[in-house]
């Protein structure tokens, strides 16, 4: 009878964390794939406008990205303090425009060719002569279809 | 010589590790869903061409001055009113005499005509027009569009625009068409 009357001290068993590493491992994975690098910095300050019916910018391979605003104030030196359009990572002059459509072409499989889409995305204090020059050029190197970048808004 | 045994890693830092490169990841990710309007240039006119004689009964247009004032055919707007005005006239529910006419039209997706109108809005803006404004035009159009075609879904699948099919939402898009022409650019007001 002895042996059922000998103390035994329960210990609570420690936590397995064996698994731990694991699960992190997976939540790291799903981040690491759908992030997406920004490949250049802006050199201009953009603050785009406000719509309540903007839609999602599909395709994002297909896109490439005219950006206008006033330049940062560490580039103001270099660049003025009047809006500049910057074309993927530096500063650009709108004859300057055509080229880079070409270029843009020529980075993308001929089937995918036409439906590239130019982005504008252009602060709200921007004049619409600038965007107007901006669609002329888009409009003789044969980009025609664009989009503007908005901010999502709810109508009041 | 006995076999020694070999001790386990201790991996109670791993998970230390890839917490500090998770968080890493969060804090750079940017889940950038660009959000925009989307619309289509028009190519550019040939000089011997002549641009196409539109009537005026299906023209209506909104013109943006430097001070990012409104004018809807020769009368002064508000950009609040510009999405009731744009559906009543791409609309024209009454037939009325000096709102656009209707062409009937086949379309393949409905089985049967449609009263397709011929309506414009042309907008002109001024080079001093800010972008904000223009943003907020095009918005108000793209409003009035959007509504017309949802109404038009529900009438003819029973479902909103955002709930058809692919080939449901081809014959909406021809049968309410995105009907706005921009001018070529002009120099009114001054910068």
């Amino acid at each position: 009878m002895a042996r059922f009357t000998g103390k035994k001290v329960k210990e609570t068993p420690g936590l397995n964390m064996g698994s731990m590493s694991d699960i992190i491992f997976m939540l790291l994975f799903f981040f690491m794939v759908i992030t997406t690098m920004r490949e250049s910095s802006l050199y201009v300050k953009i603050q785009v406008p406000q719509g309540t019916e903007t839609s999602k910018l599909e395709k994002k391979s297909l896109v490439s990205y005219v950006n206008v605003g006033v330049p940062q104030e560490s580039f103001q030196a270099k660049y003025g303090k009047e809006p500049r359009i910057q074309l993927n990572d530096q500063i650009a002059d709108v004859s300057d425009i055509m080229q880079w459509v070409e270029l843009e072409k020529a980075d993308r499989q001929p089937a995918d060719r036409p439906y590239i889409t130019t982005a504008i995305k252009a602060d709200m204090a921007v004049k619409m002569g600038m965007i107007s020059d901006i669609k002329q050029e888009l409009r003789k190197a044969g980009a025609y279809r664009i989009f503007y970048n908005a901010r999502k808004g709810v109508r009041q | 010589m006995g076999k020694r045994k070999t001790p386990g890693l201790n991996t109670s830092s791993m998970a230390d590790i890839s917490f500090l490169l998770l968080t890493f990841f969060l804090l750079t990710s940017s889940i950038n869903t660009d959000q925009g309007i989307a619309r289509r240039l028009p190519p550019l006119l040939q000089n011997q061409e002549k641009p196409p004689e539109v009537r005026e009964r299906n023209i209506f247009i909104v013109k943006i001055n430097s001070k990012d004032k409104l004018l809807f055919n020769g009368e002064i707007g508000d950009v609040r009113n510009l999405k009731e005005r744009a559906k009543e006239f791409l609309g024209n529910p009454q037939n009325k005499e000096d709102l656009p006419e209707k062409d009937e039209k086949f379309i393949k997706g409905f089985g049967e005509t449609y009263p397709v109108s011929k309506g414009v809005i042309s907008l002109q803006n001024d080079r001093g027009t800010s972008y904000d404004m223009y943003i907020q035009v095009q918005n108000e159009l793209t409003a009035a569009i959007n509504e017309m075609r949802n109404e038009l879904a529900k009438n003819k699948f029973g479902k909103g625009y955002a709930d058809i099919s692919n080939a449901q939402r081809d014959a909406i898009d021809e049968a309410i068409p995105i009907a706005i022409s921009e001018a070529e650019p002009k120099n009114v007001g001054g910068n």
